[in-house]
């Protein structure tokens, strides 16, 4: 064999590797979705979708488990998304090369790796104690937006980047100022990339438990939350409380309340990236 | 830009406004109390304080009790700050805790409410164990077994020898704390080498499947699964006790039974939806437990709890 010929053969077999990695990750997870749907396709009925809580599997429903978790991805969304795109515009537009912009920097990848357990019993502290919100879904809300922060910021910060330096250089040359040209350039140009980061981040948010329950997130609410300052659980406490149950029937419910906690992730990606197809069309330079 | 965040504020308040009108109509009945009840702790008295709140709704719909489940200790240091009405416990309550309500000036009241056993279990096709003694448990489990007590025969004379594969609940579980408490005393903890595992499930099933394995959980479990497993019974000085409904009620089958309680702060019962729920509780605690898995007491010992809830109001 000539060298172009093992060359050759290092790429195929790098080729079928690379399929093989890829198929393993998908193979797993249409397994687990075949799985879930199999054992709890059929439980999922109107009377699941708007019962509360019960001792009897099959009374048993999730109505305020899973309005408790749009409440708090929506006030998390709220939260994360002005905070987290300033910031990113902010490290990346205005900041000038300092000691403190690159301390900034590292502490916001450092972040990214703090366990989620962490963010609760700092917010245990502050939100719930000491800013007095209680275990509200404000609390809970102002949590999960500090765990999700730094990807926002990360893809923002990404996105931004990506946004070539000729239109910034462009719009100065037309006489806009800072302002204008990030508001009205830059930040149309890297819309898409942004959402992706916030879809990214609002996914992990929704199947969080662990800081939720160190705020005192609850399990048993017999009613939905009219208000922000509402006590609330969502859903994955519930999935978590029906699996450790001895009787068979409340896996099932587990299994249901996945499918549901799913659709929510896919609807909400959905829409993130609806709106990120029908901007990214409009961008004609 | 403008119209894109009109158009993402529309769908959000849009959404809100759908989850806001979900709240359904309640029946109005006579002599109806009002007002919320807070509840926080063990995930093991979960399951009864939910069937006693699902029930209790049908009688005063208009209480609005919430439960959480941050677990024994940290139900106990909501309570001992005065933020919850009621704390779910798996075990009484510590010196430590006792102090902090006595600095916040918090008295209360704990009252038991059903009991939860251990059940200790081999497979069905396992023919040489017929019960196990306190010690032998210890033999086993100890912590100082570890890498030494590998076979059936270092147990006890004339088992097999086969390989002891042990499966058991994860050290943070509160049902670990009680069994290696019951079993090798206290801040001994267990052996480590033993196929540990916080879903119950998997040593169901890993014992099920395992013909020389041994393993403890809950005795809820072993209901639920009882053609998979072989119940052991334990002897405790007075003879091998195989725990039922019987033995763990009336205290015989030990020391792998225990009272559950829940604690009332003396603050809230000045509310008398609080009064009147744990009335009910009390009162319905026998049937409710017995339908989530757990063992109920003596109906006299009930009484003596609500005497001494009765105590505890006058005061």
């Amino acid at each position: 064999m000539n060298n172009s010929q093992i060359n050759r053969l290092k790429d195929k077999t790098f080729n079928y590797f690379g399929i093989f990695c890829t198929l393993i990750g998908l193979v797993i997870l249409a397994f687990f979705i075949g799985s879930i749907f199999y054992d709890g396709l059929r439980r999922i009925d109107w009377d699941f979708l708007t019962s509360l809580p019960s001792r009897k599997a099959e009374k048993a429903g999730i109505l305020t488990a899973w309005v408790g978790s749009i409440w708090i991805v929506i006030f998390t969304f709220i939260i994360v998304v002005p905070l987290g795109i300033s910031a990113g515009i902010y490290l990346e537009e205005y900041a000038k090369k300092s000691r403190l912009s690159s301390l900034i920097e590292v502490n916001i990848s450092n972040l990214a790796g703090v366990p989620s357990i962490i963010y609760g019993l700092l917010s245990l502290e502050i939100f719930v104690r000491l800013f007095g919100m209680g275990n509200s879904i404000l609390a809970g809300s102002c949590t999960l937006a500090l765990l999700v922060l730094p990807i926002v910021i990360v893809a923002t910060r990404e996105a931004l980047k990506a946004v070539p330096h000729s239109i910034r250089a462009a719009s100065y040359a037309l006489g806009a100022s800072k302002w204008q040209t990030v508001w009205e350039q830059v930040l149309p140009a890297s819309f898409g990339g942004i959402l992706t980061g916030v879809i990214l981040a609002i996914s992990r948010a929704v199947g969080e438990t662990a800081p939720l329950i160190v705020i005192g997130a609850l399990l048993y609410v017999p009613f939905t939350p009219s208000s922000p300052m509402d006590e609330f659980t969502v859903l994955p406490i519930q999935i978590f409380n029906w699996i450790s149950r001895p009787q068979h029937e409340f896996t099932t419910n587990a299994a249901a309340a996945i499918i549901l906690l799913l659709l929510i992730t896919f609807i909400m990606n959905g829409v993130a990236v609806y709106f990120r197809n029908k901007w990214q069309k409009k961008i004609n330079w | 830009m403008k119209k894109q965040i009109k158009t993402i504020l529309f769908a959000i308040t849009a959404t809100l406004l759908v989850s806001c009108g979900s709240s359904s109509e309640k029946a109005k009945t006579t002599n109806e109390l009002t007002g919320s009840i807070k509840i926080d702790g063990s995930s093991t008295v979960y399951p009864i304080t939910e069937a006693v709140a699902e029930e209790f709704r049908t009688v005063q719909p208009k209480v609005n009790v919430t439960i959480g489940v941050s677990g024994t200790g940290g139900g106990f240091k909501k309570f001992g700050r005065g933020e919850i009405d009621i704390s779910d416990a798996s075990r009484p309550i510590k010196d430590k805790e006792i102090l902090i309500c006595n600095e916040n000036n918090i008295t209360y009241v704990g009252l038991s409410v059903a009991y939860d056993g251990l059940a200790v279990l081999v497979n069905p096709k396992n023919t040489w164990v017929d019960y196990f003694t306190v010690e032998e448990l210890n033999t086993i489990w100890n912590p100082s077994a570890q890498n030494t007590i590998m076979y059936w025969d270092q147990v006890r004379e004339g088992w097999p020898h086969e390989k002891l594969n042990l499966y058991g609940p994860g050290t943070a579980s509160g049902t670990y704390d009680y069994f290696s408490e019951a079993i090798c005393g206290k801040k001994v903890g267990t052996r480590a080498d033993y196929t540990a595992s916080e879903d119950d499930h998997i040593l169901v099933q890993g014992i099920a499947t395992d013909k020389t394995g041994l393993g403890f959980f809950g005795l809820a479990y072993y209901e639920e699964n009882k053609d998979k497993l072989k119940l052991v019974g334990v002897d405790n000085g007075s003879g091998a006790i195989t725990p039922t409904m019987g033995t763990v009620s009336n205290g015989t089958y030990e020391p792998l039974s225990r009272p559950i309680f829940i604690y009332v702060n003396s603050t809230s019962v000045k509310r008398p939806e609080v009064v009147e729920f744990v009335n009910f509780y009390l009162k319905n605690a026998a049937t409710l437990s017995a339908e989530v898995g757990y063992i109920p007491m003596p109906i006299s010992e009930y009484e003596v709890q609500q005497a001494k809830f009765n105590n505890f109001i006058k005061k």
